[in-house]
C-alpha cells in the first residue's frame, strides 16, 4: 500500500503547493487592491449588497429556526437539574460562541460563496476577465477586492444579526412556550454574557470565516476551467472547501481563545 | 524601418509543454495597415494575439510594439501599453451587467475622470460610428450576436487605440453581420488612423479589408503577401486553406499510434 499512497501524497502535495501559492497571492493582491485606481467604492457597496443584504432573509429564517431550536433542547436538558433560568444563558452563549459564526459562515457559503464562484467562472469562461486586462484595468481591483472586503464586512454584521434573531427565537420558545420567566431570562443572560469573551469572540471568528469563505470562493472562481462544466465544478468545490474549512477554523479559534 | 511598423514580431517561439505552438515567426505590421493572420483551427493565431497583447510570454523571440518588447514590460508598462490597444474579442466579451453604453464607457471611466457630459458624448459618437446609437441602454443579453459584437468594437476602439486586435470578428455571424463587422474593421481603421491585427479563418471576408496577410501553418509562416500574392501562393498547405480542399498536406485525420485495422482487431499488432 505505501508504495502507492506516498508517491501518490507527493503528488498531491507536489501539485498543491504552487496554487496555495497563487491563491495566496490572489488574496494579497486582492486585499492591497484597495489603494489601486481601479479599486471603486461603489463597486464594494454593490458587493456589501449582493453579498451581505441579499442574505439577510435566508440568515433571519435559520436564525429564528436555531434559537427556537436551541430554546427546546435546552430546556430539556437544564429541566432535569431545575436550572431552568439559566436558559437565556444557554441560548446566548450557544449563538454567540458558536452557532451564530458557523452558521452565517456555512450559510453564506453556500448562499453567497457559490454565486461569487460561479460569478467569477462565467466572467472567465466568457473572457470578461481577459478584457479587462486588455483594457488595462486590474480586476484584482475591480473584480477581486470589492468582493473580498465585501464578504469580510458582511459576514460579521450577518452574524449579529443571526445572533440577535436566534435569540430572540429562542425568547419566544422559552417564556411564551415553555413558561419560563422573561425576566430571568433576559437578566440571566445579561449577567453572564461578556462583551470581550463572549460577544467580541464570536465576531472575531466571523470575521475570519468571512475572509477565508470569500477568498475561496474568488479563488475557485478564478482558477475554474472556462468550461460550464468546469464553473459547475468549481461551483460545488467552493462550497465544499469553505464549509470545511470554515468548521476546521473553528476548531483552531476555539482551541485558541477557549 | 522600426518607426514604419507599429508591430515587429521577431523569431518568435512559443510551445505548450510539448506542443510547439509557433516555431520561429516574423512578422510586421505596418503603421495604417491591416494585416491578416490566417490559418486552420488550432494553428496559433489567436496565441499569436495575446502574444502581441502580452497575456502570454514566448520562450525565445522578440514582439515589439511602437518599440516597447512586450516580453520584457512591468505590469504596469504592459498596462501603459495596452492603453493604446484595442482588441475585439471572439464571443465579445461584453460585461453582462453593464448596458452597451456603459460597456463602451468603461475604460474612459475607469482611465480618465471626464465630465459625465464629455464622456456621453464620446461614448454616443462611438455607438453611432458602429450603428447602434439607439441601442445604447440595451443590456448585453438583448442583444443579437452581430450587435454585440458591434457593441464590443465600440468599446475597442473608444479610446483611440495605435493598434487593434480582432480574433476572429466573423465567427458565427449572419452574411449581414459579417459585412458590416468587415466594413466597421476598415473604415474605424483609416478613422483612427491605427493599424490592425485581424486573425481570421474567413478568407473572402478578410482578403476584401486586409492590406497584407501571413498564413500560418506548422507553427510558421507558410505564405504572406498581398491577399493577390497570397491567392497564387505556390504553398500546397496555403492553396489547401485558401481553396478549403479536404485534400492535401494539412492531413483530414488526427494522428493515431495505430492503424484503423489494428483497432478493429483485423490485423496483429507487430
Amino acid at each position: 500500500m505505501n508504495e502507492f499512497f506516498i508517491p501518490r501524497l507527493g503528488h498531491v502535495v507536489w501539485e498543491s503547493v504552487p496554487r496555495l501559492g497563487a491563491a495566496t497571492r490572489l488574496l494579497l493582491g486582492g486585499l492591497g487592491a484597495v489603494g489601486n485606481r481601479h479599486f471603486s467604492f461603489r463597486q464594494w457597496l454593490r458587493e456589501v449588497y449582493g453579498l451581505g443584504v441579499l442574505s439577510l432573509a435566508l440568515m433571519i429564517v435559520a436564525a429564528l429556526f436555531t434559537g427556537m431550536v436551541l430554546g427546546f433542547q435546552g430546556y430539556y436538558a437544564l429541566v432535569r437539574f431545575g436550572a431552568t433560568s439559566a436558559l437565556g444563558t444557554l441560548i446566548a452563549l450557544s449563538l454567540l460562541r458558536e452557532l451564530g459564526p458557523v452558521l452565517t459562515a456555512l450559510l453564506f457559503a453556500g448562499r453567497a460563496g457559490s454565486a461569487l464562484t460561479a460569478e467569477i467562472g462565467s466572467m472567465k469562461a466568457t473572457e470578461q476577465l481577459a478584457a479587462m486586462e486588455m483594457m488595462a484595468v486590474n480586476p484584482l481591483a475591480w473584480v477581486v477586492a470589492p468582493r473580498l472586503w465585501g464578504g469580510i464586512f458582511a459576514v460579521p454584521i450577518l452574524c449579529v444579526i443571526f445572533d440577535l434573531v436566534g435569540i430572540f427565537g429562542g425568547y419566544l420558545v422559552s417564556v411564551p412556550v415553555l413558561g419560563v420567566d422573561g425576566g430571568t431570562f433576559w437578566a440571566q443572560m445579561q449577567s453572564n454574557v461578556t462583551l470581550s469573551g463572549d460577544i467580541l469572540n464570536g465576531l472575531l471568528k466571523a470575521l475570519c470565516f468571512g475572509l477565508i469563505v470569500t477568498w475561496i470562493a474568488v479563488w475557485q472562481g478564478f482558477s475554474a476551467k472556462p468550461t460550464a462544466e468546469g464553473v459547475g465544478a468549481a461551483t460545488t468545490r467552493s462550497v465544499v472547501m469553505a464549509s470545511l474549512a470554515v468548521l476546521g477554523l473553528d476548531f483552531i479559534l476555539t482551541a485558541l481563545l477557549f | 524601418m522600426a518607426e514604419e511598423n507599429l508591430v515587429e514580431i521577431r523569431g518568435l517561439h512559443f510551445a505548450r509543454g510539448e506542443h510547439v505552438v509557433l516555431d520561429g515567426i516574423d512578422l510586421h505590421v505596418p503603421r495604417g495597415a491591416v494585416v491578416a493572420v490566417m490559418g486552420a483551427s488550432g494553428g496559433g493565431k489567436t496565441t499569436l494575439l495575446n502574444l502581441v497583447a502580452g497575456s502570454l510570454q514566448g520562450q525565445r523571440g522578440q514582439v515589439l510594439v511602437a518599440g516597447k518588447d512586450t516580453t520584457s514590460l512591468t505590469r504596469a508598462e504592459l498596462y501603459r501599453l495596452r492603453q493604446q490597444m484595442g482588441m475585439l474579442f471572439q464571443h465579445s466579451a461584453l460585461f453582462t451587467d453593464l448596458s452597451a453604453f456603459e460597456n463602451v464607457a468603461f475604460p474612459l471611466r475607469r482611465h480618465f475622470r471626464l465630465p459625465e457630459s464629455l464622456l456621453q458624448k464620446l461614448v454616443l459618437m462611438k455607438l453611432e460610428a458602429v450603428g447602434l446609437r439607439g441601442a445604447a441602454q440595451l443590456m448585453p443579453a438583448e442583444l443579437s450576436g452581430g450587435m454585440a459584437r458591434r457593441v464590443a468594437l465600440a468599446r475597442a476602439v473608444i479610446m483611440d487605440p495605435l493598434l487593434i486586435l480582432y480574433d476572429e470578428p466573423f465567427t458565427g455571424l449572419d452574411p449581414i453581420s459579417v459585412g458590416i463587422i468587415a466594413s466597421l474593421i476598415r473604415r474605424l481603421n483609416d478613422a483612427l488612423g491605427a493599424s490592425s491585427i485581424l486573425v481570421s479563418h474567413d478568407v473572402k471576408e478578410t482578403f476584401a479589408i486586409a492590406d497584407y496577410g501571413y498564413i500560418l501553418g506548422g507553427g510558421k509562416v507558410i505564405a504572406e503577401g498581398s491577399p493577390d500574392a497570397l491567392r497564387s501562393s505556390k504553398s500546397p498547405m496555403a492553396q489547401q486553406f485558401l481553396q478549403g480542399s479536404p485534400e492535401g498536406p494539412v492531413p483530414f485525420h488526427y494522428p493515431a499510434a495505430t492503424t484503423f485495422a489494428q483497432d478493429l482487431g483485423l490485423q496483429v499488432n507487430k
